[in-house]
């Protein structure tokens, strides 16, 4: 079991902490003038994002968390699991939805993830940045109504509802950054 | 560590503001007539303090030690306190000391110490003349005192009567998520740490005194009930900057300590360190009644300059070092 001593503490050390996996997010050293040292620490929980503190001897060892971050291609869903392909094992992952958040609504079979394993399971799947995806719906634009904002919603393949200009039509590609849920441009066929 | 990891971490202007600072110290001990003083950093006997972890180092050439091993000092005390015993009459030094195991905001594993010992003074004189040496530095501030115990009874806590099992559930009580296992005098370094220093030295000079027995290191003890040590330290912005002692005198009994102190380290399993038997012939020989204190002045230099961090005043902190 490999452990790290409070000395290798430093943000973004992945630590196992009452059977759940954490990352340390800040690390404080306090030592009285000829007294005990101790390391204030604030993590994050991996699974459940959730961030707490806690004080430890210095000196001490904690477990260390198995997290490791990986590309995974996406490989389709069945409602209850999201299944991903290692690229070179062709080994198969499921990620619940927990591990999802998100992503699942802008993923396209094929598409390259960002994910988070901790143990071999999904801890975190990550989206990729920007995402290609055709408009399945939306109302014909009204060119001058600008009551609006100068947008309207559309539904893209994946199910994803994002604002768009009014002159998008039904059956064109856009260009979509997955972080702020946002079009950027059309996409030339 | 960017590609810039050559250039110093304080900036210029920081490095000669501190060089000032540095003046203002010397002219404060040259005004007084304090003679200054230089010991060895490098020594074949180690501080014993279970709290501190000194610097290794090997030299094998002529007058090696047996075994080659020579530690590196934590504190100038031991030499000093020898210079004192021969006869030197008040003295004063600043010197760069290690220790192991201590990086942070603010600490770092090497740095510069200002230490001092008034023959026929005691602790108390003593703090007057450390809150002169802070106002010469860093400016004027109202100087309170409190004493150990009176810093606790606000949390509930008899820092001299609770048991282990009492002050337990006061830090479960006052700390999050403490870490277990504590021994009394860490659960009172852990409840001091976090509840109390960061509260001192808020707008004024804090000096804390009579402290718990258990943690006299070389203070003498004042045999009133409950007995204390004659012991000080002195905050400065939630940062403890000083720390004194009305200096212990009696050789059998320091010896005791440092034995107490091997012991501990013996059970903690840290590596056992050659006692200082010089500092102890010295000691038989006879100190001459005096208080001294040991000041980190990076920090105080932190608090004259506004800086957050102690790699702000340092030119090459340990990672660039």
């Amino acid at each position: 079991m490999a452990t790290y001593s409070t000395n290798q503490f430093k943000g973004g050390l992945k630590l196992m902490l009452d059977g759940e996996p954490y990352s340390i997010v800040e690390n404080e050293f306090v030592k009285p003038g000829k007294g005990q040292a101790f390391n204030r620490v604030k993590l994050r929980n991996l699974k459940t994002g959730k961030v707490l503190d806690r004080t430890f001897k210095s000196g001490e060892s904690v477990e260390a968390a198995d997290v490791l971050e990986t590309e995974l291609q996406y490989l389709y869903s069945d409602g209850e699991f999201w299944y991903f392909m290692d690229m070179e094992t062709f080994d198969q992952i499921a990620a619940n939805k927990a591990a999802m958040g998100d992503a699942d609504k802008w993923l396209k079979e094929q598409d390259i993830c960002n994910v988070t394993l901790w143990n071999g399971e999904p801890l975190q799947v990550d989206a990729p940045a920007f995402v290609e995806l055709k408009v399945t719906e939306t109302d014909p634009g009204l060119r001058g109504d600008t009551s609006s904002g100068g947008s309207k919603p559309a539904t893209v393949e994946t199910g994803a509802v994002v604002r768009v200009p009014l002159f998008i039509e039904e059956g064109e590609v856009l260009r979509i950054d997955t972080r702020t849920a946002e079009y950027v441009s059309r996409v030339k066929e | 560590m960017t590609d810039e990891a050559w250039r110093p971490a304080a900036s210029l202007e920081t490095l000669y503001a501190r060089s000032r600072l540095l003046d203002a110290v010397r002219g404060f001990f040259r005004e007084r007539g304090v003679l200054e003083v230089e010991t060895p950093m490098l020594s074949a006997a180690a501080a014993t303090d279970p709290n501190l972890e000194p610097l290794v180092t090997c030299y094998d050439g002529p007058g090696a030690p047996p075994d080659g091993r020579m530690y590196l000092h934590t504190s100038p005390e031991f030499p000093m306190k020898r210079l004192l015993a021969a006869g030197s009459g008040a003295i004063w030094q600043m010197t760069r000391v290690f220790r192991g195991g201590e990086r942070g905001v603010r600490h770092n594993p090497e740095f510069t110490m200002l230490e001092w010992y008034r023959p026929g003074w005691d602790h108390w004189a003593l703090m007057d003349e450390v809150a002169a040496l802070v106002h010469h530095v860093a400016g004027p501030q109202p100087v309170r005192f409190h004493t150990y115990a009176e810093l606790f009874a606000p949390l509930g806590i008899d820092a001299h009567g609770d048991d282990t099992a009492r002050l337990e559930a006061a830090a479960d009580r006052l700390v999050v998520a403490p870490p277990q296992g504590l021994d009394r005098e860490a659960l009172l370094d852990l409840i001091l740490s976090h509840c109390i220093a960061p509260n001192l030295g808020r707008g004024a000079l804090d000096f804390v005194h009579d402290f718990p027995v258990a943690q006299a290191a070389l203070a003498r003890i004042r045999p009133v009930d409950p007995p204390v040590a004659e012991r000080f330290e002195c905050y400065l912005q939630g940062m403890e900057i000083a720390n004194g002692f009305h200096e212990l005198s009696d050789a059998g009994e320091q010896r005791r300590r440092f034995a107490a102190d091997q012991d501990k380290r013996r059970d903690r399993g840290q590596s056992v360190l050659p006692m200082d038997e010089n500092l102890l012939a010295a000691l038989q020989a006879g100190l001459p009644d005096c208080a001294g204190v040991a000041l980190g002045l990076d920090r105080l230099f932190m608090v004259a300059l506004g800086a957050a961090h102690i790699d702000e005043v340092l030119a090459f902190p340990l990672e660039r070092a």
